[in-house]
């Protein structure tokens, strides 16, 4: 009796405003629906989206739940569509009049990643000036990283007790950032390995990591004149499968006791399990990725870690190349630019915290 | 013309990888979808004949020479082998011709992954409680300020989490959400810009032919 009396003088009122426009920014395949609220939003359960084609009946294209007034409705890119919008309470709906005709386009330029282009356009041309000063025959200074110092030591180590040397790249596929920069490193290695005559044991976990590895290898010993050295049984796929990869490893280091250890790429919960293994053989080891997660296990676990960064100047460092040196410059001052704007940022916030300093707001 | 035809095709994959950040475009998304899976999946279906043969090879060779444990490569041919021949002629679940179930034994090859692979990768998984706790150990020892200084936030943390730590001060969970929340978040935020400039310069580098290490070095 009270539900006929209440829906007997309540009508529920529509959402109104309906528009909708062409997505900006994507591939051509969305449009946006917006709409004001109903004014009954607080008591109904949410709004349904109706979309017709060239005039056709109109179809449930979707739900969204009180309180929200956008949508964004998947389409056919170049299709002419008109929406309403429904408040839906119970079983009842409240219809929106329809909303222009609106059509999706793809997009040649994403506007909202302009900032980003410029970021990257500014850091590469700082990092090429630093390249072009070094070109010019500028000497160009870096900090010390006493890991990367001690890449000869492993193998000046390794040579002296006549054992091999191991280099892991983890498990990371060939277009992770971290294997193509333990591929530099590798390609330094294997350099001065090969100038030493120490035998260099690359076990790898992919086979296409595996076939640029080898091929990394094999140059590096012709690079330095000693291409009989290669040994394609030295460079070799292992398996895919992370433990299992962990396991060959590891087996590796127990029976061939390499005096040096190199963990150099993307590396994930396997990487305990061979930086542990590894230290109770009594190796020198190195290592180094950008996985945030896994380096506080190869501090613990290894004589020196490369931190993020590091990684990637890691092969500059060994080579003292001075283009490649004066790209870590450039590298260096981008991230004294980003500092800077992150303290200047953070001051300002802090300071709009103070009501007499309203001016920041 | 060895070394710079790798270049050139270095710089102009390169510069098309950059640009589907800025192009969405549904024909250059697509276009650049087909690279990265497509192309990769092709190349990568080649690799895989190499590893294995690699693979193969490094065993046959330790079995020629009788290198230690020399006995193990033959239970890798032979699974290597069956397996293949298995999964070749039986299919992932038997739908193939080769008989997969003999006796109520059933050996296709989703059930030896699920009941061997599965198994032998969460036991190496398993071992990894232990290197945790030899690590810690080794990392725990206060022998330099930085060791006691994660020693003592490793204890704060520990006991902040447990139910205890409200009983012994009101503050320590807090104190132990601060340093999680605080410091370590810095931290992390420090290394992750670091890796983020450091691997746009690495592949501008690279892109530009400066870096050429991963060609064995310079011409």
């Amino acid at each position: 009796m009270i539900y006929i009396l209440f829906s007997g003088i309540f009508a529920l009122a529509p959402p109104t405003g309906v528009k909708a426009y062409d997505t900006p920014n994507d591939r051509g395949d969305a449009i946006t629906v917006e709409w004001l609220l109903s004014p009954d939003d607080n008591m109904i359960e949410g709004y349904e989206i109706y979309r017709s084609e060239k005039g056709k009946e109109y179809e449930l294209v979707g739900f969204i739940g009180a309180g929200r007034t956008t949508y964004e409705d998947q389409t056919e890119t170049g299709t002419e569509y008109t929406y309403k919008v429904a408040a839906l309470y119970d079983s009842e709906r409240s219809y929106s009049e329809p909303s222009p005709v609106a059509r999706s386009e793809p997009q040649w330029f994403d506007k909202e990643s302009v900032n980003l282009l410029i970021g990257v356009i500014v850091f590469c041309l700082i990092i090429l000036y630093f390249i072009d000063q070094a070109r010019r025959g500028k000497r160009l200074q870096i900090r010390k990283i006493s890991g990367l110092d001690a890449v000869d030591e492993a193998v000046g180590r390794a040579t002296e007790m006549g054992r091999p040397i191991l280099y892991s790249m983890g498990i990371g596929l060939v277009d992770y950032i971290a294997t193509i920069a333990s591929f530099n490193i590798l390609g330094e290695i294997a350099k001065k390995t090969g100038q030493y005559e120490t035998p260099l044991i690359v076990p790898t976990s992919n086979p296409v990591v595996y076939t640029v590895a080898r091929e990394i290898v094999k140059e590096s010993y012709s690079t330095i004149g000693r291409p009989d050295l290669f040994d394609t049984d030295k460079v070799y796929f292992v398996t895919d499968s992370q433990f299992a990869y962990a396991a060959a490893v590891d087996g590796v280091m127990l029976r061939e006791k390499p005096a040096a250890n190199f963990f150099i790429g993307y590396f994930k919960a396997e990487s305990l399990i061979m930086a542990e293994t590894g230290a109770s053989t009594g190796a020198i080891q190195i290592a180094g990725t950008d996985q945030i997660t896994q380096l506080p296990f190869f501090v613990t676990a290894c004589d020196f870690t490369l931190i993020g960064e590091e990684l990637y100047a890691a092969s500059a460092y060994i080579s003292k190349e001075p283009l490649l040196l004066g790209a870590i410059k450039g590298e260096d001052l981008g991230k004294i630019v980003i500092l800077s704007v992150l303290v200047v940022a953070s001051l300002v916030g802090l300071l709009t915290k103070f009501p007499v300093l309203n001016i920041f707001r | 013309m060895k070394r710079r035809f790798p270049l050139l095709l270095v710089f102009f994959f390169g510069l098309l990888g950059i640009i589907p950040y800025f192009v969405p475009h549904g024909g250059y998304q697509d276009f650049d979808n087909a690279l990265r899976n497509d192309f990769i999946r092709i190349l990568s279906a080649f690799a895989i004949i190499l590893g294995l043969v690699s693979l193969l090879r490094v065993h046959q060779d330790k079995i020629k020479r009788k290198r230690e444990n020399w006995q193990y490569s033959y239970v890798l041919i032979i699974g290597f082998v069956v397996s293949g021949a298995i999964g070749l002629f039986g299919g992932i679940e038997g739908e193939l011709f080769l008989p997969t179930k003999i006796a109520g034994f059933q050996f296709d090859i989703q059930t030896l992954y699920l009941n061997i692979i599965v198994p032998l990768g969460a036991t190496m998984f398993a071992l990894l409680a232990f290197f945790m706790a030899s690590a810690s150990y080794r990392a725990f020892r206060a022998r330099s300020l930085e060791s006691s200084l994660l020693l003592s936030a490793a204890f704060i943390i520990m006991i902040g989490v447990l139910p205890l730590a409200d009983s012994i001060s009101s503050h320590l969970p807090s104190f132990a959400q601060w340093i999680m929340d605080i410091p370590n978040v810095a931290a992390k935020r420090g290394i992750t810009f670091g890796i983020a400039l450091g691997g746009i310069a690495t592949s501008l580098k690279i892109i530009l032919g400066i870096e050429r290490s991963w060609l064995g070095g310079k011409e």
